[in-house]
């Protein structure tokens, strides 16, 4: 047992825990409009989650399964901390595996594995405003959400058809939910925007430092914005992962030396381990395969 | 023509504080009336130009428009929704600085196209073509389509702007010295192409300037500002050359001659 006589269960006070999540259900209420939210200093610096741990440590219980992904990876920095950190403040178990945890907490991907009705994904999101770099004062894009003027958004997308032939935008690409608000789904590349769509999960997004939560009830529509002529689509890859030789996920380059060797690879870790598991291995895959290192043991 | 006016305002009055914007201002503005609002600075114009936008609302006074349907409705108890979209449909408003009416960042072709979006077209052929059809009218080059208007000179800004207003046929235009800032042989220019489209497309349109020559060209009806307060209004020709009210006739003698 850890010492957690010092903390709240979860870290933050049980008042702090229902004002969030008042703002959690009228973002459920209203899909994919910004509820502004009383945001608290966390014992982290802006930028690395605390709106998706405040968003988390408010709807956890002492029986959820806690599984944190940074870009996909179950095992970068900011994954690990974020894990250790509710490990600590409120004795939960953790998991890498994507469907036996209850929530996942994660920074700009959507785990290749399907989610499914139960599950809770919680989004960390820098800058919850689609229209912020096309119209800066707030005063205004909340004007244009209420009178739902999202004009603006297609000068963008159209913007970009001029520049580049195509729209280039990849990610952060603006959503529209349930046929009223314009949403930014986070950082996360378009090739992830098709699965918010109709998901069975629950998604909730928290921005701390820009003091916002939004949300995506289950079986929401989610519609990435396009043009006619022009219709959304998403990243291809002309190779497979060089690991576990999987088609039709979202892959990482990796560079392997100083001579322009690369590989790609899944960015979903978990998903390339267990592949390699069951046996599926790619061009670059080791000899012997390492038995996949899950960091903590889920207690 | 119809035998109802576009415009109707009545006893329109904004006080800034203690201070008079414009007081007590009533006109009526036919369908493809051009009306000349003229004053030296500080006379209210510009004042009354953003309550008829209703981008300011006024202290007192009503203003009636004439929607597409036919029904009068009363500007200023429109819902904001409902003004805003009057906005960029069925009105246009050029400024004096084209910087305030343009997305300087985007390109030419998006600040025509923006209207046409905001509007739910979302075909991108049809609406660059129609941003392209839109720039040759208003006599800037196809190929400028893609740059962004920091790199057009003022005249040419100013006509995009024109154009950005432009694309949706909108009924009622309102200007604020559209020929501000600009030398005098792109001022002609400017002019003849404003002449062309108000008469092309039958706009009505309220011009605000402190140049006698722009109302002259321009309009067929003006009105003179003092103070907050119309001193004279009547037909352009007949204010021009035969200024009744003291305040009008300086004003006219006050032209340079060249």
């Amino acid at each position: 047992m850890t010492d957690i006589a010092t903390y709240n269960f979860a870290y933050l006070d049980e008042q702090t825990k229902r004002m969030i999540r008042r703002a959690i259900l009228k973002g459920i209420a209203i899909p994919g409009y910004q509820v502004p939210f009383a945001s608290r200093e966390m014992p982290m610096p802006y930028g690395w989650g605390t709106g998706g741990v405040q968003v988390t440590a408010s709807i956890i219980g002492p029986n959820d399964v806690l599984k944190v992904i940074d870009q996909g990876a179950d095992d970068t920095t900011n994954a690990v901390s974020i894990r250790a950190f509710f490990k600590k403040v409120a004795n939960v178990a953790v998991t890498t595996d994507t469907a036996s945890a209850t929530i996942i907490q994660t920074r700009h991907r959507i785990p290749e594995h399907p989610l499914t009705a139960g599950q809770v994904l919680v989004y960390q999101v820098p800058i919850p405003e689609p229209l912020r770099f096309l119209e800066p004062r707030e005063t205004e894009t909340r004007k244009m959400h209420a009178l739902e003027e999202y004009g603006l958004m297609h000068v963008k997308l159209y913007e970009d058809i001029a520049k580049h032939g195509r729209i280039a935008t990849t990610y952060a690409y603006p959503v529209k939910v349930e046929g009223r608000y314009v949403m930014d789904p986070s950082p996360t590349p378009k090739f992830d925007n098709p699965k918010m769509h109709r998901s069975p999960a629950l998604q909730l997004f928290g921005a701390g430092r820009e003091k916002r939560i939004y949300a995506v009830p289950p079986f929401t529509e989610v519609v990435s914005l396009d043009f006619e002529d022009h219709p959304f689509e998403v990243q291809t890859f002309d190779q497979p992962c060089a690991l576990c030789a999987a088609e039709n996920v979202y892959l990482d380059e990796v560079i392997l030396d100083d001579h322009g060797g690369h590989m790609f690879v899944c960015s979903d870790t978990d998903h390339c381990e267990k592949r390699r598991a069951d046996g599926h291995r790619g061009h670059l895959a080791p000899e012997t395969h390492l038995a996949s290192e899950k960091m903590e043991p889920a207690q | 023509m119809t035998d109802e006016p576009l415009l109707r305002v009545s006893a329109l009055s904004k006080f800034y504080g203690s201070r008079v914007g414009c007081d007590n201002v009533s006109f009526e503005l036919w369908p493809g009336e051009v009306l000349a609002v003229v004053g030296e600075s500080g006379s209210g114009k510009t004042t009354l130009l953003n309550c008829l936008s209703t981008r300011l609302l006024p202290s007192s006074g009503t203003a009636g428009y004439r929607m597409r349907d036919g029904q009068f409705r009363e500007l200023y108890r429109m819902s904001e929704a409902e003004r805003r979209f009057l906005m960029r449909t069925d009105w246009g408003f050029v400024h004096q600085n084209p910087a305030d009416g343009l997305r300087m960042t985007v390109s030419a072709g998006a600040n025509v196209g923006e209207r046409l979006m905001a509007v739910g077209d979302r075909h991108y052929g049809r609406i660059r073509a129609t941003a392209v059809d839109w720039l040759s009218r208003v006599e800037i080059d196809e190929d400028r389509i893609d740059d962004e208007p920091r790199a057009f000179s003022g005249g040419m800004r100013q006509r995009l702007q024109i154009a950005r207003n432009l694309v949706t046929g909108p009924r009622l235009v309102f200007m604020d010295e559209p020929t501000g800032g600009l030398d005098v042989s792109v001022q002609a220019r400017l002019l003849d192409l404003l002449r062309g489209l108000v008469t092309d497309l039958g706009l009505a349109a309220i011009v605000v300037t402190h140049d006698l020559a722009v109302a002259r060209l321009l309009s067929q009806r003006m009105m003179v500002m003092k103070d907050g307060r119309v001193v004279e209004s009547g037909l352009t020709d007949r204010v021009l050359d035969d200024p009744r009210a003291p305040y009008t006739q300086l004003l006219v003698s006050s032209i340079l001659q060249v």
